[in-house]
């Protein structure tokens, strides 16, 4: 799963109010390189919840991205590449997403996050 | 890539081993599948370059299909493991990156219009009554710009009313009408399978870009 995946996901258990941005715990991460498309980056950058992508890529080991950003940003490549990579390249393949407020874990195995809930939950 | 390459691609990806009838689990058939993504693409730019969501993704064949396509990013969501499985390793298969989520539809809380375009063959609701409205309301809040989706032309007006009344959609058009083949759905058919007429519909929803 990439970051932006995780970036979109909230915790969805009845009741929560506060379900993001969900925590991640890693047993293991995996980067796949893709090509850097400069429009689409730009257009997510003002979509993304830019606080959440900077704690989930610190999580995943990789602390190169600014704890503010701005769009005038957008124009150094080398901000668009950091962007890029923890974004898309940046993978979680085996570990869990934890409900910020209940402390819930959703298991994540094989890349594949389980946001399925209990009886009593939904 | 041509439309009968992109069908020729999707018709060659494994389906399921043990479909699951109260989840409403058939395949989206090639045909139906490479149409509905060529049109996204081709006719209204929904899919290249954007970031797609496939719900009820079964074993992936329009999710895929818009990754073949040029989708920057596309997110397959499915209740059941085993689907996803399949999914996943026809994405293997197809070298397409391609993510996955396991929830329940119904209850999934996404960020509103991180999500370009939603490409959907909901069940249609011939087990579980009002399956495909859960859907297509979902689909309808999480969407920024384009929700394309399945359903069984017997349903049009009603469809069209609950999306422009209470989903929230600004468009509710049928682009075409096809046949679909669903197996096995009625336990008192002696045929194998029923065709059934199927309206290729596509949605655009309020405050879309
Ligand atoms: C008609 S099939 C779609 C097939 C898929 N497009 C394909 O080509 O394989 C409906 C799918 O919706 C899934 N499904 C049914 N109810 C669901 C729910 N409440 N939440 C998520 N997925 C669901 C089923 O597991 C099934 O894969």
């Amino acid at each position: 799963m990439r970051l932006l995946t995780h970036n979109m996901l909230s915790s969805n258990i009845k009741g929560v109010t506060n379900g993001f941005p969900l925590r991640i715990e890693v047993e293991k991460m995996v980067e796949k390189e893709v090509e850097l498309n400069m429009d689409f980056l730009k257009n997510m950058f003002a979509k993304v919840e830019w606080r959440a992508l900077v704690e989930a890529s610190r999580s995943m080991g990789y602390s190169e991205l600014p704890d503010e950003a701005d769009s005038s940003m957008l124009d150094s490549d080398e901000f668009l590449r950091k962007f890029h990579h923890a974004l898309l390249e940046l993978h979680l393949e085996e570990g869990a997403l934890v409900c910020p407020e209940t402390g819930r874990k959703f298991p994540v195995n094989k890349g594949i996050p389980n946001m399925l809930l209990h009886e009593d939950e939904v | 890539m041509k439309l009968k390459q992109l069908e020729g691609i999707l018709g060659s990806l494994q389906q399921f081993e043990n479909p699951k009838i109260e989840l409403e689990q058939y395949p989206t058939g090639p045909h139906i599948a490479s149409r509905l993504l060529y049109t996204a693409e081709n006719s209204f730019g929904d899919v290249s370059d954007k970031v797609v969501a496939d719900f009820g993704c079964g074993c992936g064949t329009l999710g895929l299909a818009a990754g073949l396509l040029g989708a920057e990013h596309v997110i397959g969501f499915d209740i059941d493991a085993e689907s996803i499985e399949i999914a996943s390793s026809n994405a293997e298969e197809l070298e397409i990156d391609m993510d996955f989520v396991q929830c329940d539809i119904r209850n999934l809380r996404l960020s509103d219009r991180t999500i370009d375009t939603v490409v959907m063959n909901p069940p249609f609701g011939t087990r579980k009554k009002g399956a495909d409205m859960d859907f297509l309301s979902v689909a309808l809040k999480v969407a920024s710009q384009a929700v394309y989706s399945l359903h069984k032309t017997t349903t049009r007006d009603h469809i069209k009313r609950t999306a422009l009344r209470e989903y929230n959609a600004s468009s509710a058009e049928v682009l075409c009408e096809l046949r679909f083949d669903v197996p096995q759905l009625y336990k008192f058919h002696k045929k194998k399978e029923v065709d059934v007429a199927v309206d290729l519909w596509r949605f655009v929803p309020k405050n879309s870009r």
